[in-house]
């Protein structure tokens, strides 16, 4: 609460200052890309030193093939996904079509480094289907740096997630989500891809998991699915709180899920 | 017109030898050719109404409308050149809008009215423009009360009990005349305002029109507002009447 | 011309300095410069504050609340002072922090919603509207470095919804069915939501009233920057109502028989 740290700070005498034009606003983001779909999550708790709100989205579709996560300085996020927002709708008006995947990565680097000298306080993770109907993720830092991966987690709790989503102890019922860097001590008929099924499952547990132990995660979580043109649902028609938000007729289908996580 | 071909109507600054400026003649002219605007400053208000007349059927209705909204308080009918009407308005609003944030009050009318012949006065000084086409009734409520100003053409204005301009003037203040200004209500002014305009139209020589009509009073708490539908048919409904016994 | 010799620099000395190299002649400037340059500065404090603000959802709409002090310090210097300011008929606003800035924030607020009355298109601006333009000037302003310094709480009802968000000098945004700025965010806020959420569509104008008075009194027993002077606005389908002040009944006249520390050992 800046606010109330300075009225204090004011109320004693001492002068507070205008120290930072940033604040920090909690809350972990993760996106996890499979052959032909791919998954974004995000808790929906926002912190502001010890206060917390429950519901305020760090999760925006932003095309029906892309879905952008914002994480770090809430007010900074918001604008950020503004300001891609009214780009992809002068694209739309320009070329009559969604902007594809890899353009909207460029794009953002060179938004986020037009700000190098005052940057967007804000971690990006940015996912979809490429054009060639695969699943990707695409991460950023603050300045614009990116880079293509297929699982990546940012936030407070990514200390977390991201190596309890690289190498998983649990080798022998479950595989991890990309092998990364492991020797293939078991058989080879593990599938190079985990199943959506799978992949929504080690997601939500990794934010049950985060929300046990880091006091700026949890409250609620909202995780959006995006499937390739021509995709099946894959269990998602079982889904118990599965909603549809496709918006074109494109072919690629986008859904969001809601979890409730801990409230305290 | 004597003026034409002599050549000292080629410009606003030039006068004539006997000392007129014929391009502000002029503009007056176009406000002669306008549908009639009048505004009628009464008891516990203003009211203010024109003949608005429609070029066209393909037009939609209550489109392109003569009065315009100056701020909360303030509202102002204008007879002559539409966008030059626009124009106007447009500076009311910026002198009120800067009168406001020096002041922290709503405009007087009597600052407005004044700031706007300056502006319009302004155009009857340079080669390189046109006097503003347009007379203007401003009307509205400040801390003194109700008031009524007319701008003409050449930048000079006038506070009114009645005002009328555009092409039925003449009719519509000798009608005004006949009332008794001071004693009526808004609500009773606009069905007079109603009825004059129907009177000075002329059904022989002009096509189709649109009656436009507003106020600001206790009605209102003191807001520029459109007179509310059904206030409106009546008071049209009246006017037509009137008309079959006019005479 | 520089008139003083001094600046001239010295003479040659083909000894030590055969190229007159050092020191270098420093000319003092007499271009044109700015009076002011070292007196400009931005906000980096509050000055005159205003303490908590709270607000709630409710059956029939909104409701919102705020004391009457305007703090200067620790001096308890305005106790007349409006924080929650009507804008529109569906809207209030609530601010605490600096005051000046909050009175600078509804003459923007003033200017606008003149602008699109004299449209006369028939929209008018509702609370999701000015909340929105809040956050960016709000933003726009920390992005200067020259911030409001406000915690803001936008109420409102229209067509039908209720609205409640919050925007902040850092331009940051939420909203929920109970909002507390400043003290409140810590002591009143979780007693709000105690009451009110999972019942926010259940509540009565009476029973939201004595949640908000329970609270106001706890923050008055608590934060030193409080008054026990009040107003509470409501926003329902019959528009926006702005009580006249009121005041908390409360006492101290218990601190008299508190023994255990300070002077009153026994």
């Amino acid at each position: 609460m800046p606010d109330m740290v300075s009225l204090s700070r004011a109320a004693s005498g001492q002068p507070s200052q205008f120290k930072t034009p940033y604040s920090e606003n909690g809350g972990t983001i993760l996106a996890v890309a499979g052959s032909r779909f791919c998954v974004v999550a995000g808790d929906t708790r926002r912190t502001d030193g010890y206060s917390q709100t429950r519901y305020a989205p760090k999760v925006f579709r932003l095309t029906d093939k892309a879905v952008l996560a914002v994480n770090g300085f809430s007010a900074d996020g918001n604008m950020f996904v503004n300001k891609v927002r009214q780009q992809l709708e002068w694209y739309r008006h320009g070329h009559a079509r969604d902007m594809p995947l890899h353009e909207i990565a460029r794009l953002m680097q060179t938004m986020l480094y037009a700000r190098r000298f005052f940057p967007y306080y804000v971690s990006n993770i940015l996912s979809g289907i490429e054009e060639d109907g695969s699943g990707a993720v695409y991460t950023f830092d603050s300045v614009g740096s990116y880079e293509r991966d297929t699982c990546r987690v940012a936030g407070a709790a990514q200390s977390f997630m991201q190596p309890y989503l690289d190498n998983q102890d649990d080798w022998y019922t479950r595989p991890s989500v990309h092998y990364k860097n492991q020797r293939s001590t078991h058989s080879s008929s593990r599938p190079t891809q985990l199943p959506l099924s799978s992949v929504l499952s080690l997601v939500m547990d990794s934010f049950v998991n985060a929300s046990e132990r880091h006091v700026e995660v949890g409250d609620g979580l909202e995780i959006y699915v995006v499937l390739a043109k021509g995709s099946s649902l894959q269990g998602l028609e079982k889904l118990t709180g599965a909603q549809e938000v496709t918006a074109t007729s494109d072919g690629e289908r986008v859904f969001t899920v809601r979890r409730s996580l801990r409230r305290d | 017109m004597t003026s034409i071909g002599t050549g000292y109507d080629l410009s606003a600054s030039t006068y004539s030898p006997d000392g007129r400026i014929f391009q502000v003649e002029y503009a007056n002219k176009a406000v002669e050719n306008s549908g009639t605007a009048i505004g009628l400053r009464v008891k516990d208000g203003i009211v203010l109404a024109v003949e608005k007349l429609v070029h066209s059927k393909l037009l939609v209705p209550e489109a392109n409308r003569r009065i315009q909204t100056v701020d909360r308080h303030i509202g102002l009918a204008t007879a002559g050149l539409l966008a030059d009407g626009r124009q106007l308005a447009n500076r009311a609003r910026d002198e009120s809008l800067n009168y406001r944030d020096s002041f922290r009050q709503p405009v007087p009318l009597k600052y407005l009215a004044d700031r706007l012949g300056l502006y319009t006065q302004v155009y009857t000084l340079y080669s390189s423009v046109r006097p503003f086409g347009i007379s203007t009734i401003v009307g509205g409520i400040d801390e003194s009360g109700s008031s009524l100003y007319v701008i003409e053409p050449s930048g000079v204005f006038f506070g009114y009990h009645g005002a009328a301009v555009g092409k039925g003037r003449q009719l519509a203040k000798t009608e005004m005349e006949k009332l008794k200004l001071s004693e009526l209500t808004t609500r009773q002014a606009v069905m007079e305002a109603a009825r004059i305009i129907y009177l000075v139209h002329d059904d022989a020589k002009e096509k189709d029109f649109e009656l436009e009509m507003s106020w600001i009073g206790d009605e209102t708490n003191g807001l520029h507002l459109p007179v509310p539908k059904d206030l409106f048919d009546e008071a049209e409904k009246a006017a037509k009447a009137a008309l079959e016994t006019f005479e | 011309m520089d008139h003083f010799p001094t600046n001239w620099g010295r003479p040659r000395n083909d000894a030590f300095d055969a190229y007159g190299t050092y020191p270098l002649a420093q000319r003092p400037y007499n271009g044109p410069k700015d009076t002011f340059e070292a007196g400009v500065q931005r906000t980096q404090q509050p000055i005159v504050t205003g303490t908590s603000v709270l607000a709630l959802k409710y059956k029939d709409g909104i409701m919102m609340a705020a004391d009457n002090l305007a703090s200067y310090g620790s001096l308890a210097r305005f106790k007349d002072i409006q924080r929650l300011h009507p804008v529109g008929n569906n809207t209030v606003i609530g601010a605490g922090g600096d005051m000046s800035d909050f009175q600078y924030i509804q003459s923007l607020l003033d200017s606008l919603m003149i602008e699109e009355f004299t449209a006369q298109d028939g929209h008018s601006l509702g609370p999701a509207e000015l909340h929105e333009y809040l956050a960016q000037v709000m933003y726009g302003r920390r992005s200067k470095i020259n911030p409001l310094w406000n915690s803001l709480i936008v109420g409102g009802f229209k067509d039908g919804k209720r609205f409640l968000s919050y925007v902040d000098l850092l331009g940051t945004t939420y909203s929920a069915s109970t909002l507390a700025t400043g003290y409140g965010a810590y002591i009143a806020q979780p007693l709000l939501r105690k009451a009110v959420e999972g019942y926010e569509d259940v509540l009565t104008e009476e029973q939201a009233e004595k949640i908000m008075t329970e609270c106001l009194k706890v923050l008055f027993y608590r934060d030193a920057r409080s008054l026990n002077k009040y107003q509470i606005a409501t926003i329902t389908t019959k528009g926006v109502n702005l009580s006249e002040s009121r005041s908390l009944d409360t006492t101290w006249s218990f601190a008299e028989g508190i023994r255990g520390y300070g002077a009153q050992t026994q």
